[in-house]
């Protein structure tokens, strides 16, 4: 257990239950602004991208305004995301325990964790979610930025653009599955959401599934022994 | 031919109706479209002199205008298609290798409204776009998003994305004077009677004769550009060199739907939305079998015991 295993802010307030703080607002907030680009340009996204859905466009005010949209919300998302990389990246960086809770899946579905390694503040699923998400934002802005008439159609060839569109397409729906098991592992294991909105969990919950992030902040010990800082 | 005939004074119904739609982009056609003949525009490049009037009466019949352009050292103005050039000469210095003399080959650059057309294919928008059962391929602007996927989907680099209105235009195929019996402008300005348009049996009848005449004349590989690839087209070139069609501006040999936009359009929607589909079902079924994935009070205590730097 080290410092090395926790990020800043992270912190542990003794009492009845154990309070943990995980996330800071700055980086709540952060997230908050990805997760509504995220889900907008999924909307906006897959308006476009099947004829049973083109009536998403009118959440957009219409077709137009969708086809227009879209790319700047992707803007917004990549430079948004791109702070929550550099927020997160250190501590989803690959360890080897990381490579034996994955061998062991079916015991994670199971939710048979006590049978696992230890895992830190990110188990091999949630760093899994990182990396993929961080390459397919790449992809996607690349790819976007060559099928966004608007401004680069001089830049590239048509030929170009029919594979940029196909790339974008097939990254949209490996995000979007991504998005999916992001979510629904934050459903699935109570208490998480708490994480996201308050930016806390509860001691019970760090024990279950990040016990070496828990053992790590108790080890830090006396400086954030102080109770509830109330950061929100 | 229509080319010499005047406005009727009446016209008993329009021609291209909702009801003559066959094919309609992102979504589904009438069930039993009203059937008409299909028609098609002839170019005969053998007889192009390269005076533009097409061009002119292009931009007088739908009202375009292009700004003031410079001078590329070839005859091409503007020096591509444009969103209010829908037609366009594209002028080819060739030397015959055969006869070692230089040949002007002019040809008429436009949409060839495709019987399969890679545009319509390609188009997210519902009723973008339309095919009507003679054969017209129309843009229909108010149901255009500009997302210009059109211009993807086309073999021939035909389609332009306004910068005014953001929708895409193209050549028409003059339909809001076929709808009432009239012919192309192109085909009515033309001199030389190079554009000729009516059935697309009467054209093809007529480009036979054009063959026979070109042949009987040395131009022994003289023949129709009406390619398979894309089912056939109803714009139809008689090319001198129709062995050669590259020759002439880079006329596609055997133009196609590109296989990537037929990937885009096909396999990936379908294993795109039932991949999301599965995604969200495992994770419902997941949930039915398990539970949540609760934090147990042994937790919390183990937590406590250890926040108070006990050894749990």
């Amino acid at each position: 257990m080290s410092a090395s295993d926790v990020d800043r802010g992270d912190a542990l307030h003794p009492g009845h239950p154990v309070v943990v703080d995980r996330y800071t607002p700055g980086a709540r907030a952060n997230h908050w602004v990805t997760a509504i680009c995220l889900v907008l340009l999924t909307l906006s996204g897959l308006a476009m991208f099947n004829p049973s859905l083109f009536f998403l466009t009118v959440l957009f005010g219409g077709g137009q305004w969708t086809r227009a949209i879209h790319p700047w919300i992707g803007v917004v998302l990549f430079f948004s995301f791109a702070g929550l990389f550099f927020r997160f990246y250190r501590l989803n960086l690959w360890r080897s325990e990381d490579s034996a809770w994955l061998a062991g899946v079916s015991d994670v579905l199971s939710a048979h964790e006590e049978r696992l390694p230890e895992v830190g503040k990110y188990n091999a699923g949630q760093k899994l979610v990182f990396w993929s998400m961080s390459l397919l934002i790449i992809v996607l802005i690349v790819s976007g930025l060559i099928i966004w008439d608007q401004y680069f159609l001089a830049y590239t060839s048509i030929p170009t653009k029919r594979v940029a569109l196909l790339v974008h397409t097939v990254a949209a729906v490996v995000i979007i599955c991504v998005w999916i098991i992001h979510v629904y592992a934050a459903i699935w294991v109570r208490g998480t959401i708490g994480a996201m909105t308050r930016g806390r969990v509860t001691g019970g919950w760090a024990w279950r599934h990040h016990r070496r992030w828990l053992r790590a902040l108790a080890a830090r010990g006396g400086e954030d022994l102080k109770g509830p800082t109330g950061a929100g | 031919m229509t080319i010499d005939v005047n406005p009727p004074t009446r016209v008993d119904r329009p021609l291209l109706s909702e009801a003559a739609i066959v094919l309609r982009s992102a979504s589904a056609a009438p069930a039993a479209p009203v059937q008409m003949e299909p028609v098609a525009k002839l170019i005969d490049v053998s007889k192009c002199i390269g005076c533009k009037a097409c061009q002119a009466a292009c931009m007088e019949w739908n009202d375009t205008h292009q700004p003031i352009g410079e001078f590329n050292g070839t005859y091409e103005d503007p020096h591509d298609l444009t969103e209010t050039q829908f037609t366009l000469m594209r002028f080819t210095e060739w030397i015959n290798p055969k006869t070692d003399t230089l040949e002007w080959l002019i040809r008429k650059d436009g949409c060839m409204h495709c019987a399969e057309p890679g545009c319509l294919e390609a188009c997210p928008a519902p009723g973008a776009i339309v095919k009507y059962s003679n054969g017209i391929v129309d843009f229909v602007h108010e149901n255009c998003i500009g997302c210009g996927n059109c211009v993807k989907g086309c073999p021939f680099n035909i389609p332009r994305i306004s910068r005014v209105d953001h929708t895409a235009y193209k050549c028409t195929l003059c339909s809001d004077r076929v709808a009432v019996g009239q012919g192309p402008a192109c085909a009515k300005a033309c001199p030389t009677q190079a554009i000729v348009f009516g059935t697309k049996k009467e054209m093809q009848a007529h480009a036979e004769g054009r063959i026979k005449d070109l042949k009987s004349r040395g131009y022994e590989q003289a023949g129709l550009y009406d390619p398979p690839g894309v089912g056939g087209t109803h714009v139809m070139y008689v090319l001198h060199h129709a062995d050669q069609p590259e020759l002439y501006a880079g006329l596609a040999r055997d133009p196609q739907i590109s296989p990537v936009v037929k990937a885009w359009k096909g396999v990936t929607q379908f294993a795109g939305l039932a991949l999301m589909g599965v995604a969200v079902a495992a994770g419902a079924v997941h949930h039915l079998l398990t539970g949540a994935n609760r934090v147990a009070d042994e937790d919390e205590t183990a937590a406590e015991r250890l926040s108070r730097g006990g050894r749990p």
